[in-house]
């Protein structure tokens, strides 16, 4: 057999896997890799212009198209910038293989040029990670990094790859398909399990689907077979940040997201049920709220493919260890053999009927000034129809964006959820058009956070990508300004947007097309110019500077406590609430 | 305001993984991480071919801590199982320590006389210094170091615990 480079077998191998996009940034180490490259044009290289980009790129590409994300840096810094994107990936459970190159074996541990411990560094914002110390290992381990990445609970996995490895010759044998004895999570819920599941909801008087990114991340199939449940189910349905599009907006039995920043109808019922049943999601501190306070008087059954999310913060009745997807299906199965016909809970819907009457979503409206609230609406109402992927940064544009876009399908709502990272939206709209190419992507950013990530308008322009970003710009780290009114008697300390850039002359010289947005009157058709122009555009809306995100249930409060409107805001908190984030 | 503490317990673990560059790191990171403690953790290679090795670990924390170290130490993907030997009932703990006490007259004998007691071998001696060689328990060690600081103890090594379930069959 013929032996191949370490680079050669590295890219075959990809090849091997089904990878046809790979995002990275050239350097000193991954030069084999790049000129490995070189020769099969069937892997497509995105060129970013920061490795951490990168990252969030290949997470865009993974939500939006369910398979992993790919991305290639080079040594020290390169693996270093990406640390953000491969820890954001773990938070967010997005499967990603990142390949970093290190220096030469020989050179490990004498703090050689662009030398980093990118094992040591990366080993607890990874699944897993490995350092090849030999060509004849990389096919083997790149094939376990994408099973691993991709089954059981999606993660970023990192391989790190010694310059002299890349360059070393071995003989290749493909590893294609072949599936990792040591690695098998659980997919099938326990049979006993599961009739005890159904057997709590046929009891149950007031029961909620409580909904996470688990059912997202199981497939498209897995938001069919949620719908059948509720429907046969009659039950409300509600859901983390990271579930939305799993269950359509549009159904009577949604009640919104829950949290911190969810609907007034979601957290009352998740207060009152009798039974909570939780499908894919993590009981996240911006879910639960105070913990002693979280549903007090419901039974809960988890479903979770990871067994460490059960009884983590929230103890649990009924744990069912397997892929929600398939266990609702064993559910609906149960369920459906027993004849289950659903009650109609008569007296649960007459509740939440009077909680949905608070209209907690409602806003103060303006003349003069556009209400960021008012903004997403109306582009909501511009746009579904073409069936948008939505991507956001990272604050209050990203809250206002999850209470007011409707979304109706999986996969079309990309945001950093767990490690809420600003400069997520630019990088991951690029990723999900590249997956993509004929969908309308937006980036719902606030004029902070896009400038973490804003040298990636040349990485649209290079690939001439129509990416759209829509600034809520109003001049403040807008969630941060809010924390310090609601917490600290309005001290606006470093919250303030000084010195920003004229953005669309910034965006112009990316030879991007650059639209103002100032008068509410104008707020419909400059949605409709970004929409209708061809290639990338930026839209700088100017808001109301001082609009708050409400509904909100401060830090430390049961989800009993919602503030609604900022009259509810007391301006100041005790010592116990300003130590929780 | 101030930080609760929460009332904690002792269990031990023994954790099978593959035996592969970085795993002690990975194990021992991940506890740092997420805030649990380590009493001890003693690891060796156990299989013929070397490929599994197992580790033990004595850590302490409230139950609901006890069972998410035990979850969290099983996803990780070089970790074959994890036995709370604590939990699933009764089990032999061995720990080893080499105890230097050194001195001349009464403390010497007195030394002596209560290795003899405890079951410490000598394995090295002059004519001013024993180094002993005790197994046993870990509160037998404890108890013995603590007798030996009263009669010259200058140096302790110990293993950290090792433990295995009772009974005929594997954990």
């Amino acid at each position: 057999m013929a032996e191949k480079s370490g680079a050669e077998i590295l890219v075959q191998t990809l090849l091997d896997l089904g990878v046809d996009t790979v995002f990275g940034y050239p350097g000193g180490a991954v030069l084999p890799i790049y000129d490995a490259l070189y020769d099969h044009p069937k892997i497509k290289h995105i060129l970013v212009r920061h490795e951490q980009a990168a990252t969030h790129a290949a997470e865009g590409y993974a939500r939006s198209t369910g398979k992993p994300g790919v991305v290639l840096v080079t040594s020290g810094p390169g693996a270093t910038n990406a640390v953000t994107g491969i820890t954001d990936a773990l938070m967010d459970s997005i499967p990603m293989v990142v390949i970093t190159g290190q220096v030469a074996t020989n050179l490990i541990g004498s703090d050689a040029f662009q030398e980093a411990d990118t094992v040591g560094i990366t080993r607890h914002c990874t699944k897993h990670n490995y350092l090849v110390k030999q060509p004849s290992d990389l096919a083997g381990v790149l094939t376990e990094a994408f099973h691993i990445a991709t089954q059981g609970r999606p993660g970023p996995v990192v391989v790190d790859i010694p310059k002299n490895v890349q360059v070393a010759e071995a003989e290749f044998r493909s590893h294609n398909g072949k599936i990792n004895p040591r690695y098998q999570p659980q997919i099938d819920g326990d049979f006993k399990a599961i009739n005890e599941a159904a057997e709590m909801i046929m009891q149950a008087k007031a029961p909620i689907l409580y909904t996470g990114g688990g059912i997202i991340n199981s497939g498209p199939k897995a938001s069919e077979t949620l719908c059948q449940l509720a429907e046969l189910l009659g039950a409300p349905v509600t859901s983390t940040l990271m579930g939305l599009g799993a269950f359509p907006a549009s159904s009577e039995q949604w009640l919104g997201m829950l949290g911190m920043h969810g609907t007034f109808e979601a957290n009352m019922a998740m207060n009152r049920a009798d039974l909570v049943v939780c499908l894919g999601a993590r009981f996240d501190d911006r879910i639960t709220g105070r913990i002693d306070a979280f549903s007090p008087n419901s039974k809960k059954i988890h479903v979770d493919i990871d067994r460490s999310s059960v009884n983590k913060t929230i103890r649990v009745d009924l744990p069912v260890i397997g892929d929600v997807g398939r266990v609702m299906e064993q559910l609906l199965a149960v369920l459906k053999g027993r004849k289950f016909n659903a009650p109609d809970y008569e007296e649960w819907w007459a509740r939440i009927k009077g909680w949905r009457a608070t209209n907690c979503l409602a806003y103060p409206e303006s003349k003069t000034e556009i209400m960021p609230q008012e903004a997403i609406r109306k582009l909501w109402e511009a746009t579904h129809e073409r069936d948008p992927i939505i991507t956001t940064e990272v604050g209050q544009h990203q809250m206002w964006a999850a209470q007011h876009f409707d979304f109706e399908k999986p996969n079309k709502w990309l945001t950093s959820g767990g490690l809420g990272t600003m400069g997520y939206g630019l990088p991951a709209a690029i990723g999900a058009q590249l997956g993509d190419p004929d969908a309308l992507v937006i980036d719902i950013a606030g004029e902070a956070s896009i400038q973490m990530n804003i040298q990636e308008l040349g990485t649209a322009s290079q690939y001439r990508l129509p990416v759209k970003i829509f600034i809520l710009n109003n001049e403040y780290m807008g969630m941060v300004r809010q924390w310090q009114e609601l917490t600290y008697e309005s001290r606006y300390s470093n919250s303030y947007s000084d010195s920003l850039p004229d953005f669309i002359k910034l965006a112009e010289s990316y030879g991007w097309t650059g639209i103002l947005i100032e008068d509410p009157s104008d707020l419909e058709a400059g949605i409709n110019k970004m929409i209708e122009t061809d290639g990338p555009v930026l839209v700088d809306c100017r808001v109301a500077k001082l609009a708050n995100c409400f509904p909100m249930i401060p830090s430390g409060a049961a989800h009993t406590e919602m503030l609604l409107t900022p009259e509810d805001v007391k301006g100041t908190m005790d010592d116990n609430a300003k130590a929780l984030v | 305001m101030h930080i609760k503490e929460e009332k904690v317990e002792r269990h031990v673990l023994a954790v099978l993984v593959d035996n592969e560059a970085g795993i002690l790191a990975r194990i021992a990171g991940m506890f740092t991480a997420r805030g649990y403690n380590i009493e001890s953790l003693t690891v060796a290679d156990i299989s013929a071919d070397h490929a599994i090795s197992r580790i033990t670990i004595a850590t302490n924390g409230p139950p609901h801590v006890i069972e998410q170290i035990i979850a969290q130490l099983d996803r990780l993907v070089p970790v074959h199982s994890v036995r709370d030997l604590t939990e699933a009932g009764p089990h032999v703990q061995r720990e080893l320590a080499l105890v230097k006490v050194s001195g001349k007259g009464e403390n010497r004998i007195e030394a002596m006389r209560l290795a003899d007691v405890y079951r410490a071998r000598v394995v090295d001696a002059t004519t001013e210094s024993f180094v002993f060689e005790i197994t046993g328990a870990p509160d037998k060690i404890q108890t013995f170091v603590g007798l030996m600081r009263e009669v010259g103890l200058v140096e302790v090594g110990r293993t950290g615990v090792v433990a295995i379930g009772r009974g005929p069959d594997a954990a």
